[in-house]
């Protein structure tokens, strides 16, 4: 264990100094994280249209406090008694529509820039005006609607983006480092040169791994802690299932790293495969976008990728209320995909070395 | 066989493909020589040193070190021997104490034992500077420390001085002189001829993976019959006159001087002087140089 240790050591070290490999696994995607979370992280519901009341409108001062706190939700209401100055403001898109009342009538006033928001005023407008005729009538309503909410499987922005950047982190830090490790040692000849020490080549690997797997969970520590204490991302249940998914993915990725290490001959050329491999991996798997836009095959093939099953995977335990069941696939794939690429990468390397 | 060799090749064999690496290269080194490997490059020099060091299986063939072979690697055998490679095998960003003190925890050896190698090998004011950051001579001197960390018998060093200035080699030369002298094997490859003719006592010249020659390098220059060049002044004696004295040897002449190559050069210094043509006189022995290149071959191989 002696050499292991040592080993560890030497790389975690190595990695703590060096600047470039911090910022990439750890700054950037936090960078990202803060910047996503703080942008969509409270938008779970839809953003307020801006009115321009004008004067007195008896659809709108008859609501009780209830009421307005509802419609409040939808519209970002500006009283005003100056019926010019507001149609200026709707010309000029400050105010989305003006309304006024003349007599009985309820006048809308809205810009075309804007349908979708129009339409919304539209629909509450009329809804209200309907509801007071309604009760001019003095009759019961015949028909009515009541509303309760249910958790849905789409969840809070926050929810979706941090295993999404999770991955996306744990791939990079994992990718580039068993890469860069196997291109750098070999080219300076250190694997020949520790081959011949009494350490050996399991305790190298061992040593590679281990340190790979720690940054994985220092990673998620770090981002789940984050989100967290910052962007009220809710850990359910079981959501310590995540860190096997942690590990098993931190595998599938260091064996891609091995192999687009094994398959070149620079530091240069080796982190160009990884780029290559990891953004367009981030983007197929939904870290950053959700994959609803892709077309159906898309969607099926993407789950070959180990950033896709460890984003599926973590999602299902730390935001859908998932369990175990939920994480046996994905650790299968994961673990499975590390196995074949490992194999291949090992050939490739065993060919060379003879 | 001398079971007593530090090393003993025999009929090592080795193919990549359809190249023939090694087609049958035997040697023997004793224990405590300095031993020079030297050859072209693509020659198998380096081929040799990891079939001999255990890094690779031969096809056929049988490499040993203190008897025991070096196939399958033998981690007993790996404590006996210090590599180190024409790249210094380094890890990243760490400065020159840590890398040498990572070595000796990797061969279990006492921290004190690191400090007195960097120390031995003149780096103790660089103990804080990270390897990157090193001059071409510290770095090897750095990396032959580590080599020597754990206090091997046998030492493996390839091209330790390419691409350093001529003050770093000859520095270097001392440090190896004294690693010799301590009674360690010495096992050197090179490509400059004046360093193994100055530090080796025996070298295999190597190429298209066959020994030519081995031996002492001056019996090496004997053999090759190399000559002597006594070059005077041209202004001092005629060189037709020359010629037709010493009919064996070449001479060769321009404005200001004759080269008189000869196998045999006391006649020829002999006549010089009672012509009285010794002034600015200039004698070169054969080098091993010379030999090298007789055996190897002139022509330029890329």
């Amino acid at each position: 264990m002696n050499g292991l240790g040592t080993l560890s050591q030497i790389l975690l070290r190595g990695y703590l100094r060096d600047k470039a490999s911090l910022f990439f696994t750890l700054a950037f995607p936090l960078l990202f994280l803060v910047l996503l979370g703080g942008l969509f992280g409270g938008a779970d519901t839809a953003p307020q249209v801006k009115v321009a009341v004008v004067g007195p409108v008896d659809v709108l001062d008859a609501l009780t406090d209830g009421q307005r706190a509802q419609i409040g939700q939808v519209l970002a209401i500006t009283r005003t008694t100056d019926l010019a100055a507001a149609l200026d403001q709707v010309r000029s898109g400050d105010e989305t529509a003006a309304i006024v009342q003349q007599g009985t009538q309820v006048q809308v006033h809205y810009s075309a820039a804007d349908p979708s928001s129009a339409a919304t005023v539209r629909s509450v407008v009329e809804s209200l005006v309907q509801g007071a005729n309604l009760a001019a009538t003095g009759q019961p309503p015949r028909f009515t609607v009541s509303v309760t909410t249910v958790q849905d499987a789409s969840v809070k922005q926050i929810q979706y983006l941090t295993p999404g950047i999770l991955g996306w982190a744990i791939a990079t830090g994992a990718t580039f480092g068993a890469a860069s490790t196997l291109v750098v040692w070999r080219q300076r000849r250190l694997t020949q040169r520790l081959a011949l020490s009494p350490v050996g080549v399991p305790a190298v690997v061992g040593a590679r791994i281990l340190v790979s797997l720690g940054l994985a969970l220092a990673q998620t520590l770090l981002f789940l802690g984050i989100a967290a204490a910052f962007f009220d991302l809710q850990l359910t249940g079981a959501w310590w299932l995540a860190i096997p998914l942690v590990l098993a993915s931190t595998l599938a990725f260091l064996s891609v790293g091995l192999l687009a290490g094994a398959t070149t001959r620079s530091v240069e050329a080796g982190n160009a495969v990884c780029n290559i491999v990891v953004i367009p991996m981030a983007f197929l798997s939904g870290s950053f976008v959700p994959l609803s836009f892709a077309p159906d095959w898309l969607q099926a093939a993407s789950l070959v990728l180990p950033l896709r099953q460890f984003n599926e995977g973590v999602l299902d335990v730390l935001s859908r209320g998932g369990g175990i069941g939920d994480v046996v696939v994905p650790l299968a794939v994961l673990l499975g995909f590390a196995a074949v690429l490992t194999t291949v990468a090992v050939r490739l390397i065993r060919r060379e070395a003879d | 066989m001398d079971a007593s060799a530090a090393i003993a090749v025999t009929d090592l064999r080795k193919t990549y493909g359809t190249t023939t690496a090694l087609d049958g290269v035997s040697f023997e080194v004793g224990q405590g020589e300095f031993f020079g490997l030297l050859g072209p490059n693509g020659a198998g020099k380096t081929t040799t040193l990891e079939i001999v060091e255990g890094l690779r299986r031969p096809d056929s063939g049988q490499a040993l070190m203190f008897g025991a072979p070096s196939w399958p690697p033998n981690p007993d055998l790996m404590r006996r021997i210090g590599v180190q490679s024409q790249t210094p095998a380094f890890f990243e960003r760490l400065t020159a104490a840590e890398q040498i003190h990572a070595f000796a925890k990797l061969y279990r050896v006492p921290a004190v034992r690191a400090d007195e190698m960097l120390a031995a090998v003149g780096l103790s004011d660089k103990a804080r500077t990270r390897v990157e950051q090193l001059s071409g001579g510290q770095a090897q001197r750095l990396a032959i420390a580590c080599a020597l960390v754990h206090d091997p018998q046998l030492v493996f060093l390839d091209e330790p001085t390419a691409g350093l200035d001529p003050q770093a080699r000859r520095n270097l030369w001392d440090l190896l002189r004294d690693i010799n002298a301590a009674g360690r094997t010495v096992v050197l490859t090179t490509h400059y001829m004046d360093e193994a003719e100055a530090l080796c006592h025996r070298v295999a010249i190597i190429d298209h993976g066959r020994i030519l020659e081995c031996g002492p390098p001056e019996t090496l220059i004997q053999k090759a019959d190399a000559v002597t060049r006594v070059i005077a002044q041209a202004a001092l004696v005629d060189a037709g006159e020359l010629r037709r004295r010493f009919p064996e040897a070449t001479v060769t002449e321009d404005d200001t001087r004759i080269v008189i190559a000869s196998p045999d050069p006391a006649p020829v210094l002999a006549e010089l002087a009672a012509r009285g043509a010794l002034r600015d006189l200039v004698v070169k022995g054969a080098t091993l140089e010379d030999a090298y290149l007789t055996l190897t071959g002139r022509e330029y191989r890329a």
